[in-house]
């Protein structure tokens, strides 16, 4: 790990890495795209609309998991005072919110179909909006102060407090829901997913993880060259 | 010990000598809680069923409300950089500012809501239930709030920043309390709520005095 502590090492690793990531979520976002839209079956029930499910799922899959990369990079950073790692949860905030944010409007735009509202306030759908809010909390806080270090560390401790406080209000809100929800609108699982749905899901997902590096690269590399560019033209702070 | 109480202390003492914070809270807590009858209508059936809902909401924004100021005079007077070199550790001084601000906002919220839920309509068999879960529930507020008005010092915007980022973790708090009074209120027991609260309130207790002594000590560097 020491060895990619020094952006320039990373500068150069990510300058190979970054293509080839690009070039496999074209990939396999191109075939699962194929697949989910004209090789995929329609569902029995939901017919056409089940094919939201080939980028909702993904999104979903992804705010989880970039939130969990953002509070492993903030703690690497905040211990070993690893500078790539507060840069990588950084810029890896947004994305996350990005990814948190389609999972919510594409599931809006499936709900009004299947379920025939644009909301519920079912537990999964509030814990992911909760999600949400964490990502902009931890940007904001990061944008929040004069002194860009401090902005740093601030949301770094916030991204650890909110990995902390992420299963409490999941569990919190599963109860809430069970409380409150008289009857089910739907069904949750249903039929176990057969394989001719699961495959493009799979491909679509490894795509997404792609493209996800690749931007995270591009982010990164971007913002390393701001800093040295600021560190050029003001002398260093 | 006698350091820990000499600053729980001080900033009663401050609470209540300076300005009255603690009538400020209650007092928006009050109002808020009696728009809402203009808001929803005056039926007792409709008010009785959102009072349990409408007070902690209500409690939870009245205790955000004082947050800002739980470090932030501290901080711009320069006191806070005398505290850090006291000989009690951060984290119990944390502990001891979070008890002192409990004392002057959560305590009379919770002395209150047994008033403002008679306005409501709410049943009155939940009554020993809802000041339980009061009395549970806002030390929690203040401990998870202590965090992010640490993290948050010095911050632009400081007062929407911190509402962005305490009101998620705040659910959990919410929806006990709510369940804890609505379950007594409906005639159920409020136990498994409460003891869940109380389990907020263990956890809190034990965790949030670090993350705030850090995030202090970030805002000290």
């Amino acid at each position: 790990m020491p060895r990619f502590a020094n952006p320039s090492q990373f500068m150069k690793l990510s300058s190979y890495l970054m293509p080839v990531c690009g070039v496999a979520a074209a990939g396999f976002i191109g075939v699962g795209l194929y697949l989910a839209l004209f090789v995929a079956p329609p569902d029995y029930q939901q017919g056409e609309a089940v094919r939201i499910m080939y980028v909702h799922v993904p999104s979903a899959w992804m705010a989880s998991l970039v939130y969990a990369l953002v509070a492993t990079g903030s703690a690497v950073g905040l211990i070993w005072r690893h500078p790539l790692a507060h840069i990588a949860a950084e810029q890896a905030a947004p994305l996350g919110a990005g990814f948190t944010l389609i999972c919510l409007v594409s599931g809006s735009l499936w709900g009004e179909p299947m379920w025939g509202t644009w909301w519920v306030w079912d537990a999964r759908l509030t814990s992911v909006l909760v999600l949400f809010f964490l990502y902009l909390g931890f940007i904001a806080l990061d944008n929040a102060f004069d002194d860009q270090e401090r902005g740093t560390r601030a949301a770094a401790i916030l991204a650890i407090v909110g990995v902390v406080n992420l299963p409490i209000i999941k569990f919190s809100v599963d109860w809430w829901n069970t409380l409150h929800q008289k009857a089910s609108v739907f069904r949750m699982g249903g039929p176990t997913i057969a394989p001719s749905l699961l495959w493009p899901l799979l491909v679509m997902a490894v795509g997404f993880l792609f493209f996800f590096s690749a931007l995270l690269m591009l982010r990164m590399r971007s913002a390393l060259m701001h800093a040295r560019l600021r560190a050029l033209t003001f002398g260093n702070p | 010990m006698s350091e820990f109480a000499a600053l729980v202390r001080r900033d009663l003492n401050l609470a209540f000598r300076q300005g009255g914070d603690w009538a400020n809270v209650a007092a928006f807590f009050a109002l808020a809680v009696i728009l809402f009858p203009f808001g929803v209508g005056p039926e007792p059936e409709l008010l009785s069923r959102i009072s349990a809902g409408v007070l902690w909401v209500a409690a939870l924004l009245a205790a955000l409300l004082s947050l800002e100021r739980l470090f932030q005079s501290d901080w711009e007077d320069g006191s806070l950089e005398a505290l850090v070199l006291m000989p009690l550790p951060l984290e119990l001084q944390v502990l001891a500012k979070c008890l002192a601000h409990w004392l002057a906002t959560g305590l009379p919220l919770t002395l209150i809501a047994p008033l403002l839920a008679l306005v409501l309509h709410f049943d009155t068999a939940g009554m020993g239930a809802l000041v339980l879960a009061m009395l549970l529930g806002t030390p929690v507020l203040s401990l998870i709030g202590s965090v992010g008005a640490a993290l948050t010092l010095g911050a632009r915007r400081g007062g929407v920043l911190l509402s962005l980022l305490m009101l998620p973790l705040y659910i959990p708090v919410l929806i006990f309390g709510v369940a804890a009074s609505e379950a007594a209120a409906m005639g159920f027991t409020p136990r498994p709520h409460l003891l869940l609260l109380a389990a907020l309130l263990a956890g809190s207790l034990a965790l949030a005095p670090w993350a705030a002594a850090s995030a202090l000590r970030q805002a000290m560097e």
